[in-house]
């Protein structure tokens, strides 16, 4: 007699905690042949409510710690990512029906990519703040600091690599974040949830989502206790929607537009240049020494 | 023999009236019933004036914005003796009363003539409403005569002011003596003088102490109320105080009130939330209603 296979059902990740969605309803994912192999959640408007209350609560902490510390936390996720590559590679290759190699090739890059935004977060403060030119007794510094809750919404593909970056460029400054993975190929996503509770960082810091875009972006707009969106992968009516949204709380909106050839390129998704749109400047006087 | 309080049972009640879906309307109505039913309350060594101030402003418009219809302003202002004066001053005509925890909070344990004189230097102050803690270590000794001879004295003390007796369920061990004590309290009031509907109510905890209000013990309480209503007619008040965060937990408090004491008992006449951070959370929802969006946390002033 054949086995009865067990496939698995994966939850959301909001506040360090495995809720399922609070409507109680899923999105059956499909191999190649169409056979069923997960469950995961098709997450509703509340689930992202909690979630950015779970973000919200989680940011005084995660701002106040050292840039340094940051940045031990983020490359010790990048360690437990690594752990999973296998499980990371089959998914991607299952789901998004790409050869091993393609599939392996993204993982690799997905670590490499939070290394990266791992070691930004003691530097990225020296290259986009500055010291300014005054006359007088005084020094005139501009220094950046995180906005708060950043919801980030990644690309359909590459599900792995796009989703990291989105939620990279907003972590590494201490912002907390809620990210929508990719609503076609969700199944990375799902699994980035273990690996976040199996590494360091703090409950709340990393919420993640899965679900359908036309069913959030309206109220992702429109939550006034969200500072930020990073913004991949949207039509421009989708675009439209979320930029109006956003006015009303004054959100920063950063729409990236990146082939798939840029996701993989460091200097262009990791440059510091993709730090800046989440963080505020804030420039000080302070009287000098003599 | 009376029948003992069936704690399982108790607690399955407790919980089911959190099963009760209120939605849309019904829903807001709750929430502008529990958000009128709020004893604002501040009780901290750091409490300044200028912060009752700011508190009693929150207390009699509850948010700037724009709202149809207007939404109404909390029962109470709820503070230290020393403070009673400055907001007496700042509610002046709103509407809002001040009411005054004494008798030694929150722990009691101070002379007797100590507790009763800061009552009516309370009172003098011009507190409306008085919260006086219960001897809970006379209580738990089991001199029962002392506890409700020391409530006696302090309702005469409070003059026309209400009383608001606090159990401290936290410290009182099993429900059978939250039953016990409840039914003390208010026979003991009742021998100072008649009570009139609403100027005595019996009150969970000082906020102090973990556990605080629990729905259990509220429904305890709620059952207390209820019996000496069914033999005398008179009606005690109900004020579940500290632990009440969220709208939804307030909701759920007012079904319990609603389907043990029935609708009469729905009106901060005679039932009080004894919070703090509950306002914002039940301003949020119900803003989150008016308009549609999710509201930030600094949209509401703290105090």
């Amino acid at each position: 007699m054949s086995r009865l296979t067990v496939p698995k059902t994966y939850k959301l990740y909001i506040g360090g905690k495995f809720p399922r969605t609070e409507s109680g309803r899923s999105i059956a994912i499909e191999n190649k042949k169409g056979e069923t192999i997960a469950h995961i959640c098709h997450a509703s408007r509340k689930d992202f409510r909690n979630a950015v209350e779970a973000a919200h609560g989680a940011f005084r902490a995660w701002s106040g710690i050292t840039g340094y510390l940051r940045g031990q936390i983020l490359y010790r996720m990048a360690e437990m990512l690594e752990g999973r590559r296998e499980e990371f590679a089959t998914a991607i290759q299952v789901t998004q029906h790409v050869t091993s190699a393609v599939a392996r090739k993204e993982v690799d890059a997905s670590v490499d990519r939070l290394v990266t935004f791992a070691g930004w977060t003691d530097k990225y403060q020296q290259v986009i703040g500055c010291s300014n030119p005054v006359a007088g007794n005084y020094y005139n510094f501009t220094i950046p600091q995180p906005q708060g809750v950043a919801v980030s919404i990644a690309p359909a593909t590459p599900s792995l690599l796009g989703l990291i970056t989105a939620i990279g460029a907003p972590l590494c400054s201490g912002n907390t974040v809620v990210a929508l993975g990719s609503q076609a190929h969700p199944m990375a996503t799902a699994i980035l949830g273990e690996a976040c509770q199996t590494s360091d960082v703090p409950a709340g810091v990393i919420n993640l989502l899965t679900g359908k875009k036309s069913e959030l972006l309206e109220h992702i707009a429109t939550h006034r206790q969200v500072a930020s969106l990073y913004v991949s992968d949207c039509s421009k009516k989708e675009r439209v929607l979320l930029e109006e949204g956003s006015a009303d709380s004054m959100k920063r909106v950063h729409t990236v537009s990146f082939t798939e050839e840029d996701w993989y390129d460091n200097s262009i998704t990791a440059s510091p240049w993709e730090i800046g749109p989440f963080v505020e400047m804030k420039t000080i006087w302070h009287p000098s020494a003599c | 023999m009376r029948t003992p309080v069936d704690t399982v049972m108790v607690e399955q009640r407790a919980a089911s009236f959190a099963s009760r879906s209120i939605k849309k309307d019904s829903k807001e109505q709750g929430l502008r019933l529990a958000l009128s039913m709020i004893d604002l309350t501040t009780l901290e060594g750091k409490d300044s004036p200028e912060k009752v101030r700011s508190l009693c402003s929150k207390a009699v418009l509850p948010w700037a914005g724009e709202f149809e219809p207007p939404l109404p302003s909390v029962a109470a202002v709820c503070v230290y003796p020393s403070l009673v004066q400055v907001a007496k001053q700042a509610l002046a005509g709103s509407g809002v009363a001040v009411a005054s925890v004494a008798t030694g909070f929150p722990s009691g344990q101070y002379p007797l003539d100590v507790r009763l004189n800061d009552v009516e230097e309370a009172v003098r102050a011009g507190a409306d409403e008085i919260d006086m803690v219960i001897n809970r270590g006379a209580f738990l000794s089991g001199n029962f005569d002392e506890v409700a001879n020391e409530i006696t004295r302090v309702r005469t003390s409070c003059g026309k002011a209400h009383l608001k007796i606090i159990l401290e369920t936290g410290e009182l061990e099993t429900l059978e003596n939250v039953r016990h004590a409840s039914e003390l309290a208010v026979r003991a009031s009742a021998d100072a003088g008649s009570i009139e509907d609403g100027e005595v109510f019996i009150k969970t905890s000082t906020g102090k102490i973990n556990p605080a209000a629990t729905m259990p013990v509220t429904l305890v309480m709620l059952e207390v109320i209820r019996a000496y209503y069914e033999e005398t007619g008179i009606k005690i008040g109900m004020k579940p105080a500290g632990g009440i965060k969220t709208a939804k937990q307030a909701l759920h408090y007012l079904v319990m009130v609603k389907e043990t004491l029935g609708d009469a008992w729905l009106t901060k006449d005679l039932f009080r939330f004894g919070a703090s951070s509950l306002t914002n959370d039940v301003l949020r929802q119900l803003v989150r209603q008016h308009t549609g969006r999710y509201t930030a946390l600094y949209d509401f002033s703290e105090a």
